[in-house]
């Protein structure tokens, strides 16, 4: 019998500009029906805006979308959902305050339904559920689900809507190992009932685990396109680069002496983010100790105690053998604190400020740039050129406000801000979170300079790998609660995932590195 | 229909909206005077004429100005920072008060001594009106907008109760109305024979300091940090709540002296008509001038242009002067788009 292929999706030379950037050039991409193709590609590599056109959040400059052998009318996004066409965002789309059913048929039923037409309903999401595996409550609300949870909604609501073409945008940045091989059962399951779907990651194993085919896009156009079977991860890797991309070689450190101590550190809980439970930890100078952990399990608590932003219920924080007293941000950078935020658009910097008021942010109070109340604009600009040169921040110059950069040389500020102020101890926060691979490895690289110098580093990342590849000594955080830490290459991935999802080990107080 | 950023506008998307929303503003009004039966041409000639065409219209149009540069300023300092203050005209009327408590002969000194101390205490006195609802905002999270919205009424029937009781001028015919200043608590005029005081003078120089202070101090920073992101600003270590406590006390000094520059430079008394709604024009002036101290001066004089053109015109052509309110509220909701324009483009699907 012949296998009759049905071209699900067709886009055909998307073009998209934006001013004098070209964000798609003449892509084409198209997807047969049951086929899982991976869209990989660097940061800004136009990835989103061409699944923005796709979805008509954006008209395409040039270029059609055919679903189904349909043109898709440009600018509809009405047109692409009738179409078939679902997507799992990031972020999700979720609304916190209603139940799973809820959110599952909002938009899709009348707003005055039935209590027969709800529990038809009702009956429809669980045989979706048991037929995918996507164990969740209809009834429960979502506010009080977990990530992994929440995720298991949005792929349930896609499936009720009957969508044909699914399309994942980083789904499993918030998975542990375990929670991205359930989601993988699924979509496989789903995969030979027909669905066809776009998995968008710049995961290379995941993409070499799922996907039939893999599209690379750089730089707005794509640069390639290849079997999976085809090809292996370092290919992948250089397609998306252009040239091979080299991570910096991690050398051996000889820890100096303590100079973060936190003591049976405790936090209240926030909402559903748990507070730290009797935390432990020794940082030591020349000493990269890495926090793995899902997100939202206590990594915040410990980054604003760390920080100064939060001061501790219980317990004692010293840093370079002196005990803290004081909790505000200004102390904490005064003691010797680096801190590089999780969300450098919301946190790190101010938008609408230019570089060199970025810049100063945190020391604008310091002699160095202001006097009496006044502040000194030749020194401070004289600072953020002095950052831009040497951290290699692209811009027009310092008089740039700071949202026109791109999310890597924006890190590069922070860290040049962090940096410069010779620091005993760096609290990095997801510090590559969202950047492509060239400034991850420079980031990278600073933090291991900075560890050379004998700085004692902090590193909070819900990214395994990263974890894994920088630091000395690994601990687990987990609902609040800090693992014994171990050496780097002692424990595998999948051990460290049971520690991630709270099994496997037992909060010991004073066990700590 | 759908509206994209503009990273980097350029001059003439910063400069065209502007115009054309005033020049939009203009054609309104003149559609306007044509409902009412006179010629749009002349009704538009006559407001100019009767804003900036004399010298008497010029110094009206100055003295106009003189607390909508002041009123424009508290409002410009507070909606930097993002503190809603809606209370200008209270504010106003606390530094009013101040003045006519002090200088009605309570203090009996020379002109060099009693002016600078009685505008420091009015300027205190607003300060504070507007701390009660800058704490009540950073330790509870009441909404400012209400509570400096609502003292205005409360502040005002007090002045009220205050000018038919303890206050009211025992010479003054039964009319709720203080008794009012000594000489000594006059503030001159510029020039001998002009009818311009040194208050429009002190609103200059306060429209300098204030630019000075948001564009070169620490202070300054700190509050257009808060403003811009109060998240970001509060993580690298900006006193988040203290910069606003201290953003209030600017605003409501420099509200209040605008009422002791009213007082001891024009009215010489204090009457429940003293301010035609200064602490709300305000708001419009401040939001015209893009919350830029110095564009507050031009858009006060704009403002007061109207205001006095229109009380002219109405006389000579018989159009109401409601014309000059429908002007500005026009020119307001046009300028509040026009902004939006230099930072976004329509597309047209």
């Amino acid at each position: 019998m012949d296998t009759v292929v049905v071209e699900a999706l067709n886009l055909d030379a998307i073009t998209k500009r934006f001013g004098t950037l070209t964000a798609n050039d003449a892509v084409s991409l198209s997807l047969s029906e049951g086929e899982v193709v991976a869209l990989l590609g660097e940061n800004g590599a136009g990835k989103t805006t061409l699944m923005n056109i796709l979805f008509g959040q954006y008209t395409a400059d040039s270029g059609t979308v055919r679903v189904f052998g349909k043109t898709l009318p440009p600018g509809n996004s009405r047109a692409a959902l009738d179409a078939g066409v679902g997507m799992v965002h990031q972020h999700f789309t979720l609304a916190d305050n209603l139940t799973v059913l809820e959110n599952i048929t909002l938009g899709v039923g009348s707003l005055l339904s039935t209590s027969s037409g709800r529990s038809a309903t009702r009956d429809r999401i669980k045989a979706l559920s048991q037929k995918y595996h996507l164990s969740v409550s209809p009834n429960a609300r979502v506010g009080a689900l977990t990530v992994g949870e929440r995720q298991r909604v949005e792929i349930l609501k896609a499936l009720y809507r009957d969508v044909r073409i699914l399309i994942l945008d980083e789904p499993t940045a918030v998975l542990t190992p375990q929670e991205t091989d359930d989601l993988f059962a699924t979509l496989r399951l789903a995969i030979a009932d027909g669905l066809s779907v776009i998995f968008i990651s710049h995961k290379l194993h995941e993409v070499m685990a799922i996907s039939d085919r893999v599209v690379v896009l750089r730089h707005g156009k794509i640069t390639g396109g290849v079997r999976t079977a085809d090809t292996d991860k370092h290919a992948l890797a250089t397609l998306m680069m252009g040239t091979e991309a080299t991570p910096p070689k991690v050398p051996q450190s000889t820890p100096g002496p303590a100079l973060l101590k936190l003591d049976r550190v405790a936090t209240p809980d926030v909402g559903n983010a748990p507070g730290l439970k009797s935390v432990s930890l020794s940082l030591h100078a020349g000493q990269i100790i890495g926090l793995a952990g899902v997100s939202g399990n206590g990594q915040a608590a410990i980054a604003d105690v760390v920080g100064g932003l939060v001061k501790p219920a219980e317990g004692r924080i010293e840093i370079g053998g002196s005990g803290i007293d004081r909790w505000t941000p200004r102390e904490a950078v005064k003691s010797g604190i680096a801190r590089i935020p999780e969300d450098r658009h919301k946190t790190g910097t101010i938008a609408d400020f230019d570089l060199t008021e970025n810049a100063i942010l945190e020391r604008y109070r310091s002699a160095g740039f202001s006097k009496a109340g006044w502040l000194n604009w030749r020194s401070s600009r004289a600072f953020a050129e002095a950052i831009i040169n040497k951290y290699d921040v692209r811009c027009p110059g310092p008089d740039t406000p700071i949202r026109l950069l791109s999310g890597g040389n924006m890190q590069k500020l922070i860290l040049g801000r962090v940096l410069e102020a010779a620091p005993r101890v760096i609290l990095a926060n997801q510090p590559v979170r969202g950047l492509d691979i060239g400034a991850v490895n420079y980031v990278h690289g600073q933090l291991l300079e900075a560890r050379a110098r004998g700085a004692a580093i902090l590193l909070i990342s819900e990214d395994l790998d990263e974890v894994m590849a920088m630091s000395d000594v690994i601990h687990v955080i987990a609902d609040g609660q800090l693992s014994p830490g171990f050496g780097r290459g002692s424990m595998t991935p999948t051990e460290l995932g049971l520690w991630m999802a709270g099994q496997g080990f037992k909060n010991e107080n004073a066990h700590a590195s | 229909m759908r509206l994209e950023p503009i990273n980097n506008p350029s001059f003439g998307r910063k400069l065209v909206p502007s115009a054309l929303a005033l020049s939009a503003t203009i054609v309104i009004a003149s559609l306007l005077a044509m409902i009412a039966g006179a010629n749009p041409f002349s009704v538009l000639g006559l407001i100019i004429k009767g804003a900036f065409g004399s010298k008497f219209a010029l110094l009206e149009t100055l003295n106009r100005a003189t607390p909508l540069i002041f009123t424009g300023l508290a409002v410009a300092v507070a909606f930097r920072a993002k503190f809603w203050n809606i209370g200008a005209e209270a504010q106003l009327y606390a530094g009013a008060l101040i003045t006519v408590l002090l200088g009605t002969g309570a203090l009996a000194w020379p002109s060099g001594l009693i002016l600078p101390v009685i505008a420091l205490i009015a300027v205190f006195a607003g300060a504070n009106l507007l701390l009660v609802p800058a704490l009540l905002k950073t330790r509870f999270g009441v909404d400012e907008v209400v509570t400096t919205l609502l003292f205005n009424f409360i502040f005002l029937l007090f002045i009220s109760m205050l000018l038919e009781g303890p206050l009211k001028d025992p010479m003054g015919m039964g009319w709720p109305k203080s008794a009012r200043l000594i000489p000594e608590a006059r503030l001159p005029r510029i020039v001998e024979g002009l009818r311009l005081h040194w208050g429009f003078a002190l609103a200059i120089i306060s429209a300098l300091c204030v630019w000075v202070i948001q564009t070169r101090s620490t202070l300054g920073y700190e509050m257009r940090a808060v403003g811009l992101n109060k998240q970001a600003a509060g993580f690298a270590g900006i006193p988040v709540n203290l910069v606003l406590v201290k953003t209030a006390l600017l605003s409501g000094g420099l509200a209040a002296l605008g009422g002791f520059s009213e007082v001891a430079g024009l009215k010489g008394s204090l009457t429940l008509d003293l301010s035609p709604g200064f602490g709300y024009t305000g708001i419009i002036v401040a939001m015209l001038a893009l919350l830029n101290p110095l564009g507050v001066v031009i858009a006060a004089l704009f403002v007061a242009g109207i205001f006095v053109g229109a009380d002219s015109m109405s006389r000579a052509a018989g159009v109401p002067t409601y014309l000059a309110d429908i002007m500005l509220a026009v020119a307001l909701l046009l300028m509040v788009f026009a902004i939006m324009l230099t930072r976004f483009r329509v597309v047209r699907d």
